[in-house]
């Protein structure tokens, strides 16, 4: 039976790993195209998720369409947001420009604050809501279903990252953004691109979150520990970045079953963090980062 | 982001820190405004007046850190709660008097500090920054559930503070104790500044690996900064915690420590009066925004849960409106109106 839990929990951990990732992956692409790290990633996952929630209750769509309709908006949103308020910050000091996506976090939070209020709603997921049981193990088949949805978009990235015109030039431009703009990349339109796409991950993320649990905007607060997943793989590497969220996802669910007689109820909240400070001070540029040389 | 000056001064007046008469007389008339403010201000006032005082407090210290030295925090409201919640254990435990608190309850804040800092000589920018991060997070979690020690969500209640035997049970006179703390650490600051130790501070921002170059003890100065910082952090917490009576985990949430990035942003960055500006600025916005919100919420009772969004959002537009049209803060308008009276009439 112990066994039988343990896969429970891993299962679990893997389906909120996946979500994890997904944030993760938005902060990478943006960071890689253009050395912005955007604190407003999780704001943008919640963002998505209510936006979902809102065509799916109000213009009584259906899931898929309710799904696709806010992806539409989302991406509008973001361009929009990308070139009004980020980028004549590019090239500023990182201070600045951490502190400009801090304010947008702010921002978005406080809106969806003001539309939709602070209370919980059960997200309307299409889901079937009985548990799955494989081998004596139940399982809730919201998670199987996130970790299969991450998979493919992972792969789909990863395809698109190696073979697409458009994914070489991101790629390009995130090597050397003057050497990508001397061979004609379009350079502003890469890093409108990479906000949309990351914007696009990130209402994947949400409504898989949503679904997970309820739909509230403590929900960005759990996004941020998509922050020591991204630093515990290593701020420039994506598959460090879905690596640390799978491992993050998969630790906190086990110290919260584990490790709660000992050290109190909760742990699982911060164990992302505890984790982090501690690969840190051992690995300071992450798992699978590369070690930056600097010169003056 | 250099600000020009077009006299020309002698290194002596330029080391001086209230370089010219016009600003003796205006700091002494400033003096007495502050000094007489309790005599014809409510008892509100005073409160938010004390309030201001102690965010003045912990905003010199983050700038600090963060404006002078270049190393990002995000958890300044958590040194906060440490300084906080040492000084309410004690003064409700063992019945410590302030005079002793308070240091004791920065000399904490200062440990966590060098406990942070240490791994932060390894680390820059977003790694940093996520690692402070975490550091609030976790003391967040601590205070929330080491209830024996710090009885959660109850909170702990503090007895008034006295000095040297004279009750402090009134705001008016604890107005007076947080402006003699506000003022020590404004002119502390200012003196640190212009110290060796101050540029090399700013040397450290600039550049770190030239400042290393030519020959400043980075490990040293970096530990000094985030010690110094959350000394004053961790003062300020404690004065917060007499100020209320009653303190509680959601005082230090990672919303206040945006909250007092906000400040130095909206202020002006690595100055120090900026930081008194931006505090006093980021202290009266939720008095503004309440006599917004009020009218707004009597007229549509629905909107009374979500009216908090309000101000969290006007928080948000402040910081990227500045940082887009005033990178320089608050400071900067104060600079170019000076500079515009100073050459006035001849503007050009």
């Amino acid at each position: 039976m112990a066994s039988n839990i343990l896969i429970q929990l891993t299962i679990t951990g893997l389906a909120w790993g996946s979500v994890y990732a997904c944030i993760a992956l938005g902060f990478v692409l943006i960071f890689k195209a253009t050395d912005i790290f955007n604190f407003a990633q999780p704001e943008l996952m919640m963002l998505g998720a209510y936006l979902t929630f809102a065509f799916i209750t109000v213009l009584k769509l259906p899931f898929i369409w309710a799904f696709l309709a806010a992806l539409v908006l989302m991406a509008l949103i973001t361009a929009l947001l990308e070139m009004l308020v980020v980028r004549p910050l590019v090239g500023e000091p990182v201070l600045s420009v951490i502190m400009v996506t801090l304010g947008l976090a702010n921002v978005i939070r406080g809106m969806t604050g003001l539309v939709w209020g602070y209370e919980e709603y059960q997200f309307p997921a299409p889901f079937p809501k009985d548990p799955l049981t494989i081998f004596g193990v139940a399982i809730n088949q919201a998670e199987i279903y996130t970790i299969v949805a991450t998979v493919i978009l992972l792969v789909g990235f990863f395809l698109f990252f190696k073979y697409s015109q458009s994914g070489i030039s991101m790629r390009a431009t995130a090597e050397d953004t003057s050497a990508a703009f001397l061979m004609g990349i379009n350079v502003k339109g890469v890093f409108t691109a990479s906000w949309v796409i990351a914007s696009l991950v990130a209402t994947v993320a949400g409504v898989f979150m949503a679904s997970l649990t309820y739909l509230d905007p403590i929900m960005s607060h759990t996004g941020l520990k998509a922050l020591p997943a991204l630093i515990l793989g290593g701020l420039d590497s994506v598959h460090g970045a879905i690596l640390g969220g799978l491992i993050i996802g998969v630790a906190e669910n086990l110290a919260g079953f584990y490790l709660a007689d000992y050290l109190g109820s909760g742990i699982n909240e911060i164990t992302a963090y505890v984790l982090v400070l501690i690969i840190m001070m051992i690995r300071p540029y992450g798992l699978f980062g590369t070690k930056e040389i600097e010169r003056v | 982001m250099a600000v020009t000056r077009f006299t020309t001064r002698s290194y002596p007046q330029d080391l001086r820190i209230f370089p010219s008469p016009a600003a003796r007389i205006s700091l002494v008339l400033l003096g007495a405004l502050l000094l007489t403010f309790p005599l014809f201000m409510g008892t509100y006032g005073v409160f938010v007046a004390c309030i201001c005082g102690v965010s003045i407090i912990s905003a010199l210290g983050l700038n600090l850190l963060t404006g002078c030295t270049g190393l990002m925090s995000m958890g300044h409201a958590a040194f906060m709660g440490i300084g906080a919640y040492t000084a309410a254990i004690l003064a409700a435990r063992t019945g410590l008097p302030l005079i002793a608190t308070l240091p004791l309850a920065g000399l904490a804040a200062a440990l966590a500090g060098l406990i942070v800092g240490v791994p932060a000589l390894r680390l820059k920018g977003l790694y940093l920054i996520v690692t402070t991060l975490a550091f609030q997070f976790i003391v967040e979690h601590v205070i929330y559930h080491w209830e024996s020690l710090t009885q959660s969500d109850k909170g702990i209640a503090l007895p008034s503070p006295d000095l040297f035997g004279f009750p402090l049970n009134s705001y008016q006179s604890y107005y007076y104790v947080i402006l003699a703390l506000a003022v020590a650490a404004a002119v502390f600051t200012k003196n640190l500044l212009m110290s060796r130790t101050g540029r090399a501070f700013v040397a450290i921002r600039d550049r770190d690996i030239a400042a290393e170059i030519i020959g400043i003890h980075m490990a040293k100065y970096k530990i000094m900064s985030f010690a110094i910082s959350s000394f004053m952090a961790g003062v300020a917490g404690a004065l917060y915690a007499y100020l209320l009576h009653l303190i509680s985990p959601d005082h230090f949430t990672f919303n206040q420590s945006i909250l007092y990035i906000a400040m130095i942003i909206v202020g002006g960055m690595g100055t120090v009066l900026g930081s008194i500006l931006g505090a006093v600025f980021m202290v009266l916005l939720p008095e503004a925004i309440n006599a917004v919100s009020g009218p707004l919420v009597s007229a549509y009772p629905d909107l009374a849960p979500r009216i908090g969004g309000l101000s969290v959002m006007v928080y948000g537009l402040i910081i990227i409106f500045f940082l887009l049209f005033e990178p320089l803060g608050l400071f900067g308008i104060w600079i170019r109106i000076k500079r515009y009276w100073k050459t006035w009439p001849y503007t050009y």
